[in-house]
């Protein structure tokens, strides 16, 4: 009994993280009706520049806050100078484009600071809280923060005037252009937004996982997973979608499957939900008028 | 604006470069050797994700250029060409033949990875192409019945494995044993290495085997369900990575088996450390060569000599770098099989005594252990101490044992 807590626990641990990614996702995805595939990487990217800013001596929330900040505006970058280009060609290309950013982000990691992995230390006190035996501070900790990164993009959608923009920019951009939203810039703030969102989850999974250029990659199939078993156009249903996989991928692997098999178990999630729900289960069904 | 003739003219410096690199053979016996030169090849990942290993390719270079500035063997110089295959085995079979058939090398020796040097084997075998001391731990390189021109170096993973397995057997009989292992070639050796040196009689220990993917984020489930199995003792077969996660993890659910873990990961810096000194306590690995970081070989003439290697010939990050001194002892031991060839260089030759080492003990090998090989013994290290890590370094205990 108390091992099946422990899976569960764990496995809350790790779908935080992989709720927050899914966040990302959802982020572009709304704005773009595409999948970034770089958003692992650049999370990871991030978190190295958290990594090199605390291994300078800076304390540990300045350097969270100060990769968050930068994530965001290298977010917009990326989208001014990288995808913009591209606006306007087929899926495919700028399918392409996103593997190429994934390739790019990956071996600059390397050659910048080598496959070896490196310790990044959590904010989180070494003592466990509330005598809890189940998780370690760190793991409860990442957990609340995917529910304050959860919370706050709730807020900024549903109460700001900003939030609104993008939204309307993302439902209905010749619309939203005629009365004066600017669409473009509409689109790179939610790419700063997700990248500075994909920061948060790097941050919280270096300390799981450590920090290695690779360490990104299966995290993100997760995360797809959980986008998609969510829904990937709703945040809340992305979330809930990335907590379910982290539980379920550790059940399945312990008691069900097997772990030879434990990571098909995101594959199958994915296909399953396109087949049977193609919108997730809190997504909502999309119909176009022709 | 690029004329006709300037095109013609690429063309035809293309076309002779294409000439130059297609010059017939050398005497057919002796491919690859001249009165001046030994020519050798080898790929190594400089780049990509195991790169890490290039400083290999380094340290053998280095090794040969040494050899060189004191005259080479037998008046011939060493040739070395190091090419890059980012640890891609589509790459390392085509650098592979381009050495074999434009560079004309006389054999291979050294390339890393077990895929990349799976993916070339073929193709020298059929061609009678030595592969000579392949960086790889995987058993399958001692197989001179059916693969001749391919031996390896390393204590392969089945011999440590079955090290492991002997000692726990001598000392905890009763064990119940829990395995994390690698879904690879890697990870099954050493189950397999592990279910030999128990024996038939005790292979019933294994009580819970547990693999994972290289692609997964943690393995953390993993070890909360060996936690559950009830085992008493765990054999960690993980690369840096995971093998760092599982000692962090067992210490952290407050788990408490004798873990054995396998020298891939032994890497203080890498593995130990990220683990955390404290939780590493207690851990058991096997090992042959001398670890730099030890105090106890400060004095001792080998450490002394590599020390003055890589002050002479490598970087001074380089020193403490295991990867480094395995270079350094593959390359003493090509050394040594081509004085023996003494002026018979021919492939078949290079072979022949390349199967033929006879006791050779090096300086960075640990004192006792004899590098040794046969035409029926591809093997070439098969001996192996079993170190414990005391929260700072490893302490060896115990005789050198034979997997």
């Amino acid at each position: 009994m108390s091992a099946l807590l422990h899976q569960i626990f764990s496995g809350l641990a790790m779908g935080g993280i992989y709720a927050i990614l899914a966040l990302a996702l959802v982020m572009i995805y709304q704005a773009t009706h595409l999948v970034n595939f770089a958003q692992g990487e650049m999370a990871m990217f991030s978190t190295y520049v958290a990594w090199e800013m605390i291994d300078s001596g800076m304390p540990y929330w300045a350097a969270f806050a100060l990769t968050i900040v930068l994530s965001f505006i290298g977010g917009m970058l990326i989208e001014r100078i990288v995808i913009r280009p591209f606006a306007h060609a087929p899926v495919l290309t700028i399918v392409i484009v996103f593997i190429g950013l994934l390739l790019i982000f990956n071996s600059v990691a390397g050659w910048r600071y080598s496959y070896t992995i490196k310790t990044f230390d959590s904010p989180f006190p070494d003592k466990r809280w509330f005598g809890n035996t189940l998780m370690s501070s760190h793991e409860s900790g990442a957990i609340l923060v995917t529910f304050a990164v959860l919370a706050l993009v709730y807020a900024f959608f549903r109460f700001t005037p900003l939030g609104l923009a993008m939204r309307a920019a993302a439902q209905n951009p010749a619309s939203s252009r005629l009365v004066g939203i600017r669409v473009g810039w509409m689109l790179a703030i939610g790419w700063g937004l997700a990248a500075a969102i994909g920061a948060v989850a790097g941050m919280m999974a270096a300390p799981i996982v450590y920090l290695d250029p690779n360490m990104m990659l299966g995290i993100l199939l997760y995360a797809f997973a959980g986008a998609v078993l969510g829904g990937i156009d709703n945040p809340w249903g992305a979330a809930i979608g990335g907590f379910t996989v982290g539980v379920l991928e550790n059940i399945a692997g312990a008691y069900v499957v097997g772990p030879e098999i434990k990571l098909s178990v995101a594959l199958v999630i994915i296909v399953g939900v396109l087949v049977v729900r193609p919108s997730g289960l809190f997504g909502r069904t999309l119909v176009t008028r022709v | 604006m690029i004329s006709r003739r300037t095109l013609l003219q690429a063309g035809a410096v293309s076309a002779a470069a294409l000439a130059s690199g297609l010059r017939p053979a050398r005497a057919a016996n002796a491919v690859g050797v001249t009165e001046a030169e030994i020519k050798i090849g080898q790929t190594m990942p400089y780049s990509g994700p195991a790169s890490a290993y290039g400083v290999i390719g380094k340290a053998d270079v280095a090794y040969f250029k040494m050899i060189n500035e004191a005259g080479g063997i037998n008046g011939r110089k060493l040739n070395l060409i190091s090419l890059d295959d980012g640890y891609s085995p589509p790459k390392t079979v085509e650098q592979t033949r381009r050495l074999v058939e434009q560079e004309q090398v006389a054999f291979i020796f050294n390339s890393l990875g077990t895929p990349s040097n799976a993916a070339i084997r073929p193709y020298l075998t059929e061609n009678k192409v030595p592969q000579l001391f392949v960086a790889t731990g995987a058993a399958m390189w001692n197989d001179p019945k059916n693969f001749p021109w391919t031996i390896g170096w390393q204590p392969n993973y089945q011999t440590e494995a079955s090290i492991f397995g002997k000692h726990i057997v001598a000392t905890k009989p009763g064990a119940k044993i829990g395995v994390l292992y690698q879904n690879d070639a890697f990870g099954k050796d050493y189950l397999t290495g592990l279910k030999a040196g128990l024996g038939a009689d005790h292979a019933g220990l294994i009580i819970k085997e547990a693999s994972y993917e290289v692609s997964e984020p943690t393995v953390d489930s993993q070890i909360v369900s060996l936690q559950d199995s009830g085992a008493d003792v765990l054999l960690i077969a993980a690369t840096p990575k995971f093998a760092a996660q599982a000692i962090r993890k067992t210490f952290d659910i407050g788990w408490t088996p004798v873990r054995y873990m396998t020298d891939v990961s032994l890497s203080i810096a890498s593995v130990m450390k990220p683990a955390g000194l404290e939780k590493s306590k207690g851990v058991i690995t096997a090992n042959y060569g001398k670890d730099p970081t030890d105090a106890r070989w400060k004095d001792d003439e080998g450490y002394k000599g590599w020390a003055a290697f890589v002050a002479k010939y490598l970087t001074p990050a380089d020193l403490i770098d295991s990867n480094a001194i395995y270079g350094y002892g593959v390359a003493a031991t090509m050394v040594q099989v081509l004085k023996q060839c003494e002026n018979d260089l021919s492939r078949e030759n290079i072979m022949r005594q390349a199967a033929n080492i006879k006791d050779l003990e090096l300086p960075m090998l640990l004192p006792g252990v004899k590098i040794n090989t046969s035409p029926d013994n591809f093997a070439p290290i098969r001996q192996e101490q079993l170190e414990s890590f005391n929260g700072e370094s490893w302490s060896a205990f115990g005789d050198l044992l034979q997997g």
